[in-house]
């Protein structure tokens, strides 16, 4: 990565809501949307003389987080206050964790082309989310006011610090990738980041080539989709080199991705930021965790995407890219595997299914890539909502590998089950789709088209290939594409040899 | 090491007070003499001595995730200063 003149030398801090029913400290719902001010109380609007209690899930889901992202997870830990004045906040401070987290000292393998790459995670920590700003008279500069909407007050919230092991915004978005999937495998947090349940914020930083020393930061924040994150970096990397080319220097700041303008915009230097005045929360007891409570969480542990995807490489000799593409998501990869039990080869890991089965496996990830991925993208669904189930799937293919119907009308039935929901079974019974395979019926359909068109025989005498493609597509047409393409070439072979 | 007059105006920047140039003055002596106060305490050994963060023995007190009802939207914004529409109405920031 020489074609830079600087190094890049970046971290990512990830927000992740987690996926509980009730706030961290209080009994309102943690529903996303609602009507504004209604998922409100006085613990998390912190009136005077209230008491905020922790959410046991919550404390459970930091910890199975920090263990999937081998994290060692701390003995004691405690809460403390972080103080700002920002309407967002109705107590003018957070609630989080300073220098006891939760879990702390993990990492995750990254894969580059191929390569491995470890990224240090720094920490994990628990906290309450702020609030939505609403802002009036259009954008965010220009606003003559603000609206407050307290329902997010509260969110349990858990944020993973990596090191400053990231040197290229490839690596950043493959980071976000595999952590956002560990998270969704574990199901403490749903991920929407379109409703903001994992955010992601970037500190930056060049250097030239060999130097020891990192260079002046840059926080990035308001990035909340990939592209978004992609397009910040790029922009922000390019700002930075710039201004060190010219011999200028970088003021640490925290700046924010402006989406319609394409650009960073800075925030607010960190000098007068960075004062948060930490203290112990009083309200909040510390929390012991016993080697017991640690080892009750690990056993709820799942498979993570990364050895789910060697298993599908393993047990069905799914090509790598395949395994990596249905691993990427939780949804698409028990898609996966609910088909493969359909379909009767489902195995335990460490064992690997016979050539038969791995046929089938490969028409199931086949079907999955390609058009079923196609279609749910189309309609904006995941395959959790998938309106063709993983059974109805396999029945497809099992009419397929049974010479029921052939590959051209699976993809008619295909489109009917997506569209329907109904059973593929029905569909061809209904339709009158059932290949047509009685011998008898093909070859007086076969001989019926030679008889008509004398001159094309003559053309497959004389040596002509497409004579025999202009049969096949005249029987296809006869029999509505129903007729076995296998026995089509068969009997017509045998018919124009008799000529 | 003594609180400086400019540690005073930082910390009630932070606070968000406006504070005079005669209060500065009588605050830097009066949390000079509180911090003095407080530093009789270096005088102990505490190199055995873990942190402390709280003062109860209390640990792990924690609540079942559950849903309780929240407040009416009406009483909720009924102490804001200004209200529309159910949010509460805030100056401009940024």
């Amino acid at each position: 990565m020489r074609d830079f003149d600087f190094e890049i030398v970046m971290g990512l801090e990830v927000h992740a809501e987690l996926h509980t029913k009730s706030k961290i400290f209080c009994g309102c719902t943690t529903e996303f949307g609602g009507e504004q001010n209604t998922h409100v109380c006085p613990v998390c609007l912190g009136l005077p003389g209230v008491l905020p209690v922790l959410n046991e899930k919550v404390a459970d889901y930091a910890m199975k987080a920090g263990l999937a992202l081998n994290c060692k997870i701390a003995s004691f830990s405690k809460f403390d206050r972080k103080n700002y004045f920002y309407p967002d906040l109705p107590k003018a401070y957070q609630i989080s964790q300073f220098d006891l987290p939760i879990a702390s000292g993990g990492y995750i393998d990254i894969e580059i082309e191929g390569k491995k790459k470890r990224i240090g995670i720094t920490r994990v920590h628990m906290e309450e989310d702020a609030g939505k700003l609403v802002h009036g008279g259009g954008s965010l500069a220009y606003a003559g006011y603000s609206l407050a909407d307290y329902n997010r007050t509260g969110v349990p919230l858990i944020e993973i610090v990596s090191e400053p092991d990231i040197r290229s915004i490839e690596e950043a978005i493959a980071y976000l990738d595999l952590l956002k999937a560990i998270l969704e495998y574990t199901e403490v947090s749903d991920c929407k980041m379109e409703q903001g349940s994992l955010r992601c914020d970037a500190n930056v930083s060049l250097r030239p080539w060999g130097q020891k020393e990192l260079g002046t930061k840059t926080e990035l924040k308001n990035m909340n989709s990939f592209k978004a994150l992609q397009k910040a970096l790029e922009y922000e990397i390019e700002r930075q080199a710039e201004v060190l080319r010219e011999g200028g220097k970088i003021i640490q700041e925290t700046r924010m991705w402006d989406e319609n303008k394409g650009e960073t915009i800075s925030l607010r230097s960190k000098e007068e930021a960075h004062d948060y005045r930490y203290f112990p929360d009083p309200d909040l007891p510390p929390i012991i965790i016993s080697e017991e409570w640690v080892e009750r969480i690990r056993q709820t542990l799942p498979e993570l995407p990364q050895a789910r995807q060697i298993r599908l490489v393993e047990s069905y000799g799914l090509p790598s890219y395949d395994a990596s593409v249905i691993t990427g998501s939780k949804a698409m990869a028990d898609y996966f595997d609910q088909a493969c039990s359909a379909y009767g080869i489902a195995l335990p890991a460490g064992q690997s299914t016979d050539d038969k089965g791995k046929e089938r496996a490969k028409q199931i990830s086949n079907y999955m890539m390609g058009e079923l991925s196609r279609r749910l993208n189309a309609s904006d669904q995941g395959y959790q909502d998938s309106p063709i189930t993983p059974e109805n799937l396999v029945e497809l293919l099992t009419l397929i590998e049974g010479g029921t119907i052939s590959g051209k009308i699976a993809k008619t039935v295909f489109d009917e089950m997506f569209e329907s929901g109904k059973k593929p079974k029905q569909i061809v019974e209904e339709k009158g789709l059932v290949q047509i395979s009685d011998e008898g019926a093909i070859a007086a359909v076969v001989s019926e088209v030679v008889a008509k068109n004398p001159q094309v025989v003559a053309d497959f005498k004389a040596g002509k290939d497409k004579a025999v493609g202009f049969f096949v597509g005249q029987v296809m047409k006869a029999t509505r594409g129903k007729a076995n393409p296998g026995l089509v070439n068969k009997l017509l072979m045998e018919e124009l040899k008799k000529q | 090491m003594a609180l400086t007059k400019e540690e005073v105006q930082h910390v009630a920047k932070l606070a968000r007070l406006e504070l005079s140039e005669d209060e500065v003055d009588k605050y830097t002596v009066q949390l000079n003499a509180i911090l003095e106060y407080a530093r009789k305490l270096e005088a102990l050994d505490t190199t055995n001595v873990p942190p402390t963060a709280h003062a109860f023995p209390l640990q792990n007190v924690m609540r079942e995730d559950k849903v309780t009802a929240s407040m009416a939207q009406e009483k909720v914004v009924s102490n804001a200063p200004d209200e529309e529409d159910g949010f509460f109405k805030v100056p401009r920031i940024v």
